[in-house]
């Protein structure tokens, strides 16, 4: 399949149309939003990772001046339960109430909601609501969590087992029967938190029986949904706007606690309330991302050729499970992590557990980049064993592109892929053949060098509706999109998709202005608004907007098309055959003179009066898509760097990455894609940690601990890609937004590691610190005395 | 209560302020300048920076009564007579902004480095703005926008002058 229409915009640096209002300030995000008579929600956080409630007294902070009401789970309980969308066999879920009744189960656990008059009042009110607590145990390891003896964070269960999900295919300890070489290593893929610039916040209005809520979100549908289904109200009475959002990385894709209260507290109230997290709260009760330990056994033959993977996995699920949570460490991390190989045997399974931490769920990659990370180091570490050539043992492992579609051992079927080229291209760039040359120079100055790739495979345009059903999801994958065509022949797209960075606006253009024969400029892309769009929009998460929202929005178009040219026939005398639609204008082949204005067949669709033979009136589509297969991008980064052994610091001097995400639409968007994300990997890698201490305090419990990459922390980035254009969908795109962070993570790593191999280290734990690194190679420097 | 006067992208305001008033909520609830944004209340994020007297500053960190007098330029005030600043042009240009939440503290903080030194290098750029935090970019295209918005900014002012001059 190939696009009917020629690709005129599709492919070029079409200037964002995002960009004017917000470089001049303009752009309304959530917290901009500000309504008369409106009151502020401030919440009571518990401080005790693990604790009974046994009375909360609000009589002084009811005293407060501008106090309105002050609301504890008790009062709040119309708001419902907090949806959880996944399900995996097994699944031992709880109840998740926006305010704690019985217990909290993390630090940052909302016991009671405060509304006042001013944002100050609100929070001065809320420190002086007094809560009886009773200290309970406190669990935060994962893996102790599930031994015996361990406290139980939801008595109700028996035990803080949320559930275990096995995946298998081949004859396993045949593989390691079998292996000549063999390789284990223990990974620990610390937790994060994700970051988004733009703290969260939520306005509600109710008035006249009709609910609006803005809300900093990457799903306004679901939180509709849920809002109508909880609140009891009609859904067409319930209306969601994502307005400008502050980027998400998965932590915007959620039906959140604050969303259901402060709705709750409109409709009650009947006064417009606003809710916006500061930072410091965040890190308490916006979810965090990652926080596996993996136990990875690798077997192969002496030459390299894999046998067999086999993996134990234990994920920190958090104190609940929030909205896509069972499906991150199952899902999205289990039948992925073959990769870009072949491997005759696979045995995975994954525990999740329950602990006294904040709940963990989809942050960029979600569940890719553990995987990857998983296979990519212990690609490294068996190249190290047997004595061969990184990129070569990649390489002899690939699956061949003449063996596509290429079904996993883990059951997932490839479409397509050419993994060799990506990889050569990406030696070539990092001038891969001379590094050892690199290496000796950079030791003469006192200097450890190292190189390090990673191969990956991601699996994006989330999903096939019968996959999500038989995969545990409760919800179809499919995308939506509406092109209304004024009289006038101005062009609205209204999309399913919630951009918070991507650019739809501008890449969505692109594609419809291909479609239809128009020029980007012609077109506006609406998005966000659950009033405008189609009737239900999955949103934007797991790299699925392009490949299956941005289908959406072709194939609509192709539908404003194909009737443009019925009448455009009609008008011009001529067969629907023999007329094209190029520039605006509507013409005979060959005979452009002799054009129809576009709008002047989107008028003509209006008057009505000279249409084709039983043609309805007007120019509008709708469209949902709903794609037959998930999308495979793939691609090699490289990563080279120093490490200073008196400080343990690390430089990275170089990082070149070849991706393909089949046809690029926008490619100047796809490489902002990339650096964002290649730098978000890399703060994986080197800096970043959520820490809790024994007791469930989130040590690193701001920006000044946590820390973000800053300009000075990552390198300039040469990119260069590959096109192998997918079969799935018709315009051959896969999807491009986390394929930097499943990427980049384990290259970092690999180069560091390759880096100190001549002192013997084979593994330090992310974050790569200077502090971890420095030990590591003075712990080298003793043990070889 | 006290009064202050403060001067907003180049429009005089005399305003009764509370003690506590930070400036980033005189700018974003009193001003209704709501292109300056709040990122973590605690000046690591770099999204409220706006210019005092020339000089780039968190906004959540100063008092409203501390800009007494002062001279200030917020993301609105950047633009002149509908005139998009280098900066604006090159961000847009270099595809430098993706959400948009930190890019006006950014483009700010630019204003403020090229003012001091209007050749500078990489690795220079990278240093001013390590204080302002972008999740989206990875920075590269960020660089390259301040970059290209120096050179523009160098040819238009100063065409005269040599990079190695204009170092402070």
């Amino acid at each position: 399949m190939t696009a009917t229409a020629p690709a005129t915009y599709i492919g070029t640096r079409t200037p964002r149309k995002e960009d004017p209002k917000l470089i001049r300030g303009g752009g309304t995000f959530t917290d901009d939003v500000t309504l008369p008579a409106m009151v502020y929600v401030s919440l009571v956080r518990s401080p005790h990772a693990h604790a009974r409630i046994r009375r909360i007294d609000a009589a002084a902070a009811r005293k407060e001046p501008g106090v309105v009401t002050i609301v504890t789970g008790k009062d709040a309980e119309a708001t419902g339960v907090l949806p959880v969308f996944i399900t995996v066999p097994g699944l031992n879920g709880t109840k998740h109430m926006p305010l704690a009744t019985d217990k909290a189960r993390y630090a940052g656990d909302a016991i009671a909601a405060v509304v006042a008059d001013t944002r100050h009042a609100a929070k001065r009110a809320a420190e002086l609501v007094t809560v009886d607590y009773e200290p309970l145990p406190v669990i935060v390891d994962a893996t102790k969590a599930l031994e015996t003896g361990a406290p139980i964070l939801h008595e109700e269960l028996g035990t803080n087992l949320a559930f275990t999900y096995p995946v298998k295919g081949g004859d396993i300890d045949k593989a390691f029967r079998d292996a000549e070489a063999t390789v284990k290593l223990r990974i620990v893929n610390q937790r994060l938190i994700p970051n988004a610039m733009e703290p969260r916040a939520v306005v509600a209005k109710f008035e006249a029986g009709e609910l609006t809520v803005w809300s900093s979100t990457q799903i306004p549908h679901f939180v509709q949904l849920i809002l109508s289904l909880n609140l009891g109200l009609s859904q067409n009475k319930v209306r969601v706007i994502a307005p400008e959002v502050g980027g998400g990385f998965g932590s915007k894709l959620q039906v959140y606690a604050e969303e259901l209260l402060v709705a709750h507290l409109a409709k009650t109230l009947g006064r417009p309330v606003k809710w916006t997290e500061d930072r410091r709260e965040g890190y308490l009760a916006t979810i965090h991302g990652r926080d596996l330990v993996e136990e990875v056994e690798v077997a192969a033959k002496r030459d390299g050729t894999l046998l067999g993977v086999r993996i134990r996995t234990v994920a920190n699920m958090g104190a609940y499970l929030q909205a896509f949570a069972p499906g991150i460490p199952t899902i999205l991390h289990a039948f992925i992590i073959p990769g870009a190989y072949r491997i005759p045997a696979f045995d995975c399974e994954v525990r999740g557990a329950y602990t006294n931490t904040t709940p963990v769920d989809a942050y960029r990659g979600a569940g890719r980049p553990e995987a990857t990370f998983a296979i990519e180091r212990a690609m490294d570490r068996l190249a190290d064993e047997i004595r061969m050539d990184p990129a070569e043992l990649r390489r002899k492992n690939f699956v061949p592109p003449d063996a596509f579609p290429f079904t996993t051992i883990s059951g997932i079927m490839y479409d397509s892929g050419d993994y060799g080229p990506a990889l050569d291209r990406a030696l070539e760039m990092a001038d891969y053949k001379a590094f050892e040359k690199r290496r000796v120079e950079a030791k003469a100055r006192g200097r450890y060098r190292g190189i390090g790739l990673s191969s990956y495979v991601e699996i994006c345009g989330l999903a096939p509706s019968k996959a999500n059903s038989a995969l545990g999801v409760g919800w179809g994958g499919y995308e939506s999109a509406r092109i209304r065509v004024h009289p006038t022949g101005a062009i609205q797209v209204f999309t399913g998709t919630s951009p918070h960075g991507q650019g739809h606006e501008t890449s969505w253009a692109q594609i419809a202005a291909d479609a239809i024969g128009v020029t980007p400029n012609d077109i506006e892309v609406r998005h966000g608004d659950t009033f405008e769009s189609p009737g239900m929009g999955v949103g934007t998460f797991g790299s699925r907007s392009l490949a299956v929202g941005g289908i959406a929005v072709h194939n609509a178009a192709q539908k404003i098309r194909e009737k443009v040219i019925q009448i455009g026939a009609h008008l011009l005398e001529a067969s629907p055959d023999d007329v094209v639609v190029q520039g605006g204008k509507v013409f005979v082949k060959g005979v452009p003179e002799k054009a129809k204005a576009f709008g002047e067949i989107s008028m003509a669709a209006y008057l009505a009066s000279n249409l084709p033979e039983g043609m309805e009136p007007g120019l509008e589509a709708t469209t949902y898509y709903d794609p037959p297969n998930f999308t495979f991008p793939f691609g090699t980064h490289i990563a080279e760097v120093e490490v200073d052994p008196e400080t343990g610091s690390i430089e990275i001097i170089r990082y070149s990455a070849c991706d393909d995400c089949g046809r690029q639409i926008n490619p100047m968007i796809v490489e902002g894609q990339l650096h964002g994300g290649i730098t978000q990997g890399i703060g994986q890698a080197l800096y970043e940690a959520a820490v809790y201490d024994n007791n469930g305090q989130l040590v690193s419990g701001s920006m000044m601990e946590y820390h973000v990459p800053n300009a000075a922390d990552v390198p300039a980035f040469a990119l260069d890609h590959t096109v192998t254009l997918t079969k799935t969908n018709p315009l051959g795109v896969k999807g491009i937004g986390e394929a930097g962070t499943i990427a980049s993570t384990p290259a970092m790593v690999n180069a560091v590691i390759d880096a100190l191999s001549p002192l013997g280290i084979t593994h330090i734990d992310m974050p790569l610190t200077a502090e971890k690194v420095w030990g590591a190679i003075r712990n080298a420097g003793e043990a070889r005395r | 209560m006290g009064k202050i006067t403060v001067t907003v992208n180049r429009t005089e305001h005399e305003l009764e302020v509370k003690p506590s008033l930070l400036l980033v909520e005189l700018l974003r609830e009193e001003l209704r300048l709501t292109g300056t944004h709040v990122g973590c209340d605690t000046s690591q994020c770099g999204a409220c920076t706006v210019l005092i007297d020339g000089s780039a500053v968190k906004s959540c960190t100063v008092l409203a009564a501390q800009a007494d007098g002062a001279e200030i330029v917020t993301v609105e005030g950047l633009a002149k007579d509908g005139e998009l600043h280098p900066i604006q042009r090159a961000f847009s240009a270099e595809h430098a902004l993706q959400c948009g939440f930190c890019t006006p503290g950014l483009m700010i903080t630019a204003v403020d480095v090229l003012s001091r030194n209007a050749a500078p290098t990489d690795a220079e750029i990278r240093n001013a703005i390590k204080g302002n935090l972008c999740r989206c970019t990875g920075y590269h295209n960020i660089v390259n926008a301040i970059r290209t918005a120096a050179t523009e900014m160098r040819g238009a002012a100063t065409p005269q002058r040599a990079p190695a001059e204009v170092k402070r």
